[in-house]
């Protein structure tokens, strides 16, 4: 088991014996920040606010007053997340310089839990995007573009193309988050997942992406993209590690009335040995004819590997899918017209120098303050939403919502424990290649597996499987039963150490390699089973 | 002096505001439902009563006018409907705002129960069906003062349905009648205030105060069963007294927690009913009436005169006194509704179907407040007339003035004259000294004691009544004395000493030497018109005339500072005046 990550123990441990001390460990990621920086995967480093929480967890540990598994630990938090006297942008010029008052529900827990804050990371534009390549800081470039084992795989390939420009996409939108968890700047990031935002880059990273049920995590503090489907979600280098920052973020938050009643418990994800007794579902619309052959390999080896092991793999159908993507694009931009009306740049935000009249200095704002994409989904989401059209778009969406949730309810109601599907179609590609396409078409593509999920509210996690032929990483899918979430990442953990996805290397690439090394030793926050 | 003072200031700034803005803030939800309404409200038409055209000689027309009302009641609560903002009158601007209020991106709203609770209470005592299911919508529209760009509402599915209002009106004098007229209504929802424009148009510039927005409303939806301004000022004071008495609403329409915009059609009876306007910025029950009635006058004269009504947005101009187009209300507004995705559905419970070992804290039994539901203004009228006998336009008046029914029961309460007497007094006496210095009934220098007390010396003939009115000026000039302190001061008590009493008759008498055979007096020549007039009296009232007794029971009073008792007057005088 040669290069897997399951062998390192915790950093969370090391902490606790003092073999490294928070202050120690947030330097260490501040100069891996500095040293990828060109992967542009943070708009903003916090660096003094990490140093000084830095600081204060030392001072605790110390005093043997650890607060728990995160205490000390590097986090990251996506840029769409409120951050008290930390700007804010979503991406967006709209927002270039807001700094919000407060914190954000997840994010207050983090800090309340000790974590050490090292900034905020790059997305597309208020989230609109699967590719973190529409966003008004640029385009976040994916660390396995840099990685050894895709270097190589390169060389071997004949290509004229300039290897600088030959870069790759991170996938989106939480691509800044996936990207600073890849290239271990952090122990741990917050994505957001509103069709896949979460799961997708982190397939394309070779990073755990864990969407959690709706209503499971507070999204008090997240600048919405669609409220009816948003969901904080959670990167990290494995299972274990979402497992222990979705206990400390899961719970009913008084300010979310669409978070659940009931408390949860902070929770250690049990080690799963025996999978006879679950039943795997395959959705047979999963395959999909634009699926590659490779992804599609991975994915019934991982069928082959439930099964040999003893679990019942059964083909499954979810038949509404194929009018998922339509009618997400019908939900999606009314929501998004809705949510971006509070942008009219009076009370915060961006506003323009025109001021012939309250209409010219609105109209004038949101030209400048939102990208062509942003304006064209709140164009369509008006559309969809004027008297006339309600009726044959918005409520028809509605409906077809329903129906797509209830595909899941019989299939886990026929007594499939999870379904397992691909994240994505493909490995993630060159850039130059990504935007050929629009934005609209790009995420119709790339949702594909993931968004059915956010229309049923259901828990789902992106597990990196293997290497591809190009040496990039492949993700495949989990999905489970609603609050089950728990249940989901013990299968997903199990899941992972089987594979034994690789470690990405970039040594190489950072001319002094050493301060990559001494965090891989440390990359986990959980001590491993 | 305060209160009238801020009352005034805030009239000034709003129709300031309605000048330049033209925006009264609340009807903009209100072309809800009207059409649907309009279609129910024709059946009630044929028992609007007519209104004859001026201008008869074009025709013997007769003219129906239809009056709708929607009506925006601010729930009197701590806190606003979806954030912890404080809800206070009259703050420092922006002084109440919550990120939420403000429109921070990423917060949500919470909904208060509070507001939800009056909601509820509110339906009831309006007799409505209360939805166990209710849902909220965003309605979108781009306004300076609404900072998410969508107010909070029920657009779909409301929280009470189908209630209706009884308001009674008096007609004629002695005796009146008191008619009972009922309007239908469609529903009460709950949403969301807004924030405020203030135009400074010297320096070219909005100024936008949050402290209102997110506050909790009720839109309360009346049907079109009301067919003249008074009819509508009627039913808008009932809801406001019952709004205050459930505590729901302070209903202040000076503070502008009761806004209130009229939809008004007229048509012939019998054809179908005409374009409606939709008449904004009725900010008083006075000006409310006025505009309905210029309005229903505008469109007929403008029917008339061959012209057409447009279905269009007016405010009423209280200068004028008549209502003008609102610029900025033309053309229609597609207001994108969408629920609310924030914010589950609204479940209320009954005793049925309240879930075992559900959290009180989490839930709302629809039953419960039920029983809270203090006694209601139709209620308390029935209750004042059975106990004290009084007239129902007495008990009406009783109701009108803050306080007033208060201050009477405190009265009552302390004193043994008659219910009628305390009436009397309380709703003319007391209240017009009110009315004449502008004073609301807490404002009152007499308390209820002093005039119970005034009462009870009046009662058991201790005072005159004319002695007793001039206690109650004393009273209300100088405040800490009782009233038994001023008819000592003033010597004001009634001659209880028979002998007294018969010698200040015997004096009177004695001035009219004629009928005492006593020599007329000569002395001055002067007086000698005026003891001859007299002197006819008393002949007078031999030959049997009773005004000319009254007469000289008023000289006897007069002589007696009136302190005497006119009935015993009367006694003395007639036995000593018969033959």
């Amino acid at each position: 088991m040669k290069g897997g990550r399951g062998r390192h123990c915790g950093v969370s441990a090391a902490l606790k014996q003092g073999q490294i001390t928070p202050t120690e460990l947030c330097q260490k990621c501040l100069s891996l920040i500095k040293k990828t920086k060109f992967l542009n995967a943070y708009i903003t480093v916090s660096e003094e606010v990490a140093l000084k929480q830095a600081e204060e967890s030392e001072k605790r540990y110390k005093k043997g007053r650890s607060l728990g598994d995160l205490d000390g630990i590097p986090i990251a938090v996506k840029d769409n997340f409120s951050t008290s006297g930390i700007e804010t942008t979503c991406a967006s010029n709209m927002l270039k310089g807001y700094v919000p008052p407060y914190n954000a529900t997840v994010v207050q827990k983090l800090l309340d839990q000790g974590a050490v804050l090292m900034g905020k990371t790059n997305l597309d534009e208020f989230a609109m995007g699967s590719g973190s390549t529409d966003g008004a800081f640029g385009p976040v470039k994916n660390p396995w573009s840099y990685s050894k084992q895709y270097r190589e795989k390169r060389k071997q390939k004949p290509h004229g193309e300039n290897e600088d420009s030959d870069w790759l996409i991170t996938g989106g939108s939480s691509g800044g988050s996936a990207a600073a968890v890849a290239a271990f700047t952090c122990f741990a990031a917050l994505g957001s997942d509103t069709g896949g935002s979460t799961r997708n880059p982190a397939a394309h990273c070779g990073v755990v992406g864990f969407k959690p049920s709706y209503g499971l995590v507070s999204r008090h503090g997240l600048i919405p993209l669609v409220n009816s489907m948003d969901v904080p979600g959670i990167l990290t280098r494995c299972v274990d590690d979402a497992a222990i920052v979705l206990g400390m973020l899961a719970g009913h938050d008084p300010k979310d009335s669409t978070t659940i009643q009931d408390p949860v418990k902070p929770f250690t994800l049990p080690t799963l040995t025996d999978v006879s007794e679950l039943c795997i579902g395959i959705p047979k619309e999963y395959l999909a004819p634009e699926l590659s052959c490779e992804v599609r390999s991975f994915w019934s080896k991982a069928a082959n590997l439930f099964e040999s092991e003893g679990a019942k793999v059964i083909e499954v159908s979810l038949p509404h899918t194929s009018y998922s993507i339509v009618c997400y694009h019908v939900l999606c931009t009314s929501e998004v017209a809705s949510n971006m009306a509070r942008f009219d740049g009076l009370e915060y935000g961006h506003r323009c120098d025109i001021n012939v009249s309250t209409e010219a200095m609105y109209a004038a704002t949101r030209r400048e303050g939102f990208n062509d994409v942003v304006r064209g989904r709140i164009l369509a989401g008006n559309f969809f939403l004027l008297k006339e059209n309600y009726e044959n778009y918005f409520i028809k969406a509605q409906k077809v919502r329903r129906l797509i949730a209830n595909d899941f309810v019989k299939v886990f109601n026929s007594g499939v424990d999870v379904l397992l599907t691909p994240t994505t179609l493909q490995e993630a590609a060159p850039y130059l290649e990504f935007i050929k396409e629009d934005n609209r078409t790009r995420s119709a593509q790339d949702d594909i597996f993931t968004q059915a999920v956010n229309m049923a509210g259901l828990p789902a996690v992106s597990v990196p499987v293997a290497l591809s032929n190009q040496g990039l990483p492949i993700g495949l899918q989990f999905i489970g039963r609603a609050f089950c979430d728990q249940q989901l990442l013990k299968i997903a953990k199990w899941f992972e150490k089987q594979v034994q996805f690789p470690v990405i290397q970039l040594q190489e690439l950072m001319n002094d390699g050493s301060s990559v090394s001494e965090i891989e030793k440390l990359a986990s926050v959980s001590l491993k089973h | 002096m305060a209160a009238p003072m801020l009352r005034w200031w805030c009239l000034g700034r709003r129709w300031l505001l309605a000048c330049i803005d033209g925006g009264s803030r609340h009807g903009r939800g209100a072309a809800i439902g009207f059409t649907s309404s309009r279609k129910r409200g024709q059946t009630s038409v044929a028992q609007q009563p007519l209104i004859t055209s001026q201008k008869s000689r074009k025709g013997e027309h007769e003219w129906a006018a239809v009056v709708g009302l929607e009506i925006h009641a601010q729930i009197s609560s701590n806190s606003k409907l979806f954030s912890g903002s404080r809800v206070h009158f009259a703050a420092p601007p922006n002084s109440l705002v919550s990120f939420f209020d403000a429109s921070l991106p990423g917060t949500l709203p919470v909904l208060n129960r509070r507001c939800v609770e009056a909601a509820v209470m509110t339906g009831l005592a309006l007799n409505c069906c209360i939805n166990k299911k209710s849902l909220f919508d965003r309605k979108h529209y781009f306004y300076a003062d609404l900072p998410a760009g969508y107010q909070i509402t029920q657009q779909r599915l409301p929280i009470a349905v189908n209630g209706s209002l009884a308001y009674s009106v008096c007609v004629g004098k002695k005796p009146s009648r008191v008619i009972t007229k009922t309007v239908r209504i469609k529903q009460i929802q709950l949403e969301q205030d807004s924030g405020k424009s203030l135009h400074d148009e010297l320096r070219s510039q909005t100024l936008i105060d949050l402290n209102r927005a997110g506050v909790g409303l009720l839109e309360v939806v009346l049907e079109p069963d009301m067919s003249c301004g008074e009819e509508a000022a009627t039913a808008v004071r009932e809801l406001q007294l019952i709004l205050q008495a459930l505590g729901t609403s302070r209903a202040n329409m000076a503070e502008g927690q009761l806004r209130v915009d009229a939809n008004v059609s007229v048509h012939h009876p019998g054809e179908p009913l005409g374009v409606r306007t939709e008449v904004k910025n009725l900010n008083s029950a006075k000006f409310l009436a006025k505009a309905i009635d210029s309005e229903i006058e505008r469109q007929i004269h403008e029917l008339e005169n061959g012209r057409e009504i447009l279905n269009e947005t007016r405010s009423f101009d209280y200068k004028l006194g008549c209502t003008m187009p609102m610029r900025d209300k033309e053309g229609k507004q597609d207001y994108r509704f969408m629920p609310e995705p924030n914010l589950p559905p609204l479940l209320l419970y009954d005793t049925e179907s309240l879930p075992p070992g559900a959290d009180p804290q989490q839930v709302i039994n629809i039953d419960w407040i039920r029983e809270q539901l203090p006694e209601l203004p139709s209620e308390t009228r029935e209750r004042l007339i059975q106990q004290y006998g009084i007239l129902p336009e007495h008990s009406f008046a009783l109701l009108n003035e803050v306080g007033l029914l208060e201050f009477f029961q405190n009265v009552i309460k302390e004193t043994r004259a008659e219910p009628k007497k305390v009436t009397s007094w309380v709703l003319n006496i007391f209240l017009g000294f009110l009315k004449q210095q502008n004073l609301a009934v807490n404002e009152s220098p007499v308390t209820p004691s002093a005039l119970a007390e005034l009462l009870n010396l009046l009662d058991r003939k201790a005072i005159s009544s004319t002695a007793a009115k001039q206690v109650f000026e004393e009273l209300w000039r100088s405040e800490g004395k009782t009233p038994s302190q001023i008819v000592s001061e003033k010597q004001l008590e009634l001659m209880q000493d028979q002998e007294a009493l018969e010698q200040a008759c015997h004096t009177v008498m004695e001035g009219h030497p004629q009928v005492n055979n006593i020599h007329p007096p000569i002395s001055l020549p002067g007086t000698l018109t005026a003891l001859k007039r007299a002197l006819d009296k008393v002949m007078d009232v031999k030959r049997g005339n009773p005004r000319a007794i009254n007469k000289l029971i008023g000289l006897v009073r007069k002589a007696t500072l009136s302190r005497a008792d006119p009935t015993a007057i009367k006694e003395i005088l007639e036995r000593k005046l018969s033959p």
